[in-house]
């Protein structure tokens, strides 16, 4: 565990070693800032309140767009990989939103219900959801017959089955959907924001691309990349690890 | 009364069971011999409730219980609550008394994966006696388990018979299982498979035999 700890650190003490000298190739900081000439804006935009405001923004976005989809796609694919029949009348419409870019969704989302919250939302939800389904699918196909046949038999509730039979062995396949999802979800939310929203991440980052600004688009973007880095070290992996305590026994 | 009256069961185009008649009567145990892949755990499947994909109709109380030829434990519960889960008017105390009595009381709270396959075999056993079921299917429960621990097994099995006085459905291709705890043993034989009296005139066929009385309860 300490040793995973250190790999994932000097694994990204890399990345900063790799910006360090593409800085020093590129020799100009309107194009490529070095990291500690960041500091300093970093802390001015900290400072007014503004980087928590459009940081908050953009994770409440996130959070919301993540529960949504996370929750749909569990219930669609739980119900595509347990019922052949409905998976074989809705697997084309999987595909078909599967394919559907991002961009398309998002557009039609703002045409359609216009510049607001719930369009932006529902645009990243309905973007994840296939992924989501995809995955959540193939653990349903894998879940244990013998184990389903044991709790009718024994006639537990079906709240029961859900939580102490089906979701434990969905757990993985529920986690590895959670990581994409997460890291999907927030990129997206970005592009909703690039192209629709008066605040957010991708607002700022929108606003900082027509001043040619490179270093307050690398400040913008990489405060939210530490943030869900923080998310998945302190939320999602210690649920990981939590829920598979079992395996390791 | 148990009344199986399975008419046909078929996978896709094969038939596999047809015309199987049993009435069982309360507190009666019943051995189904046969070899593998006659359609002996099917039966099990559709007298515990399992399968309902056959033509017939059967008549089983409600509290119905089952051990599968594996222990098919919630592996990410601890073995107690392997027991509350299953039965959810099952106080702690009658859970851990059950886990005692399999000679798991000290295991409690281990997950199934700690232990041995005979020790989850047995936490089976427990949880299947646990709700005191009318009516207890148990499928092969004693295959791949070496002579030491099946012959363990089965003693214990027929302590917790004894206790609780369920009524018993097992199907077992070994004849010495079959023997030690079955009062009446069938046969299901042939291509449909039909059950049959395990010693009778002629293979019998089973349905007309005469619902043997109960047990005695002393």
């Amino acid at each position: 565990m300490r040793s995973d700890g250190v790999a994932r650190f000097v694994s990204l003490g890399g990345i900063l070693g790799l910006w360090i000298v593409a800085a020093l190739v590129a020799a100009d900081p309107l194009v490529l800032p070095a990291p500690w000439a960041l500091v300093e804006p970093l802390r001015r935009e900290i400072a007014s309140g503004a980087l928590p405001f459009h940081l908050s923004q953009t994770l409440l976005r996130v959070a919301w767009a993540f529960a949504l989809a996370m929750a749909l796609g569990i219930a669609i694919g739980l119900v595509m990989g347990t019922k052949p029949r409905i998976d074989r009348w809705f697997d084309p419409w999987l595909t078909v939103f599967l394919n559907l870019p991002a961009l398309v969704l998002i557009v039609l989302c703002y045409l359609w219900i216009g510049l607001n919250e719930t369009a932006a939302i529902m645009a990243v939800t309905l973007n994840k959801i296939p992924n989501v389904v995809i995955v959540i699918r193939e653990g349903a196909r894998a879940l244990d017959p013998e184990l389903s046949a044991m709790a009718r038999v024994f006639r537990m509730s079906p709240i029961d089955r859900l939580r102490h039979v089906v979701l434990p062995q969905l757990a993985p396949y529920v986690a590895a959907a959670a990581r994409g999802g997460v890291a999907v979800i927030w990129k997206v939310v970005l592009v909703v924001e690039f192209l629709g929203r008066s605040n957010g991440i991708g607002f700022k980052i929108h606003m900082h691309f027509q001043q040619f600004n490179v270093g307050m688009v690398l400040i913008y973007s990489l405060s939210f990349v530490a943030v869900m880095l923080a998310v998945e070290a302190l939320l999602l992996r210690p649920w990981e690890s939590r829920v598979r305590r079992w395996r390791a026994a | 009364m148990i009344r199986i009256h399975v008419r046909r069961k078929t996978f896709g185009a094969t038939e596999i069971l047809r015309d199987i008649r049993l009435s069982i009567a309360p507190g009666e145990r019943i051995a189904i011999l046969g070899p593998s892949g006659v359609g002996k755990s099917t039966l099990l499947r559709i007298v515990a409730g399992v399968d309902t994909r056959y033509e017939g109709e059967v008549e089983r109380p409600a509290d119905v219980a089952i051990v599968f030829q594996e222990p098919t434990l919630l592996r990410w519960r601890s073995v107690l609550d392997n027991l509350l889960l299953t039965h959810r008017g099952l106080s702690r105390e009658a859970a851990l008394s059950m886990l005692e009595r399999v000679g798991l009381g000290a295991k409690a709270g281990l997950f199934p994966g700690q232990l041995s396959l005979g020790q989850q075999r047995r936490v089976a056993l427990a949880r299947a006696f646990a709700g005191r079921p009318e009516l207890l299917v148990m499928d092969e429960p004693y295959a791949s388990l070496d002579p030491a621990t099946a012959d363990e097994m089965l003693s214990l099995t027929e302590e917790l018979l004894d206790l609780v006085r369920p009524t018993l459905l097992l199907v077992t291709h070994a004849r010495s299982e079959a023997e030690r705890l079955g009062q009446r043993i069938l046969r299901l034989e042939g291509s449909p498979a039909t059950l049959v009296d395990d010693a009778p005139p002629e293979g019998r066929a089973a349905e007309g035999l005469s619902p043997p009385s109960p047990p005695s309860r002393s």
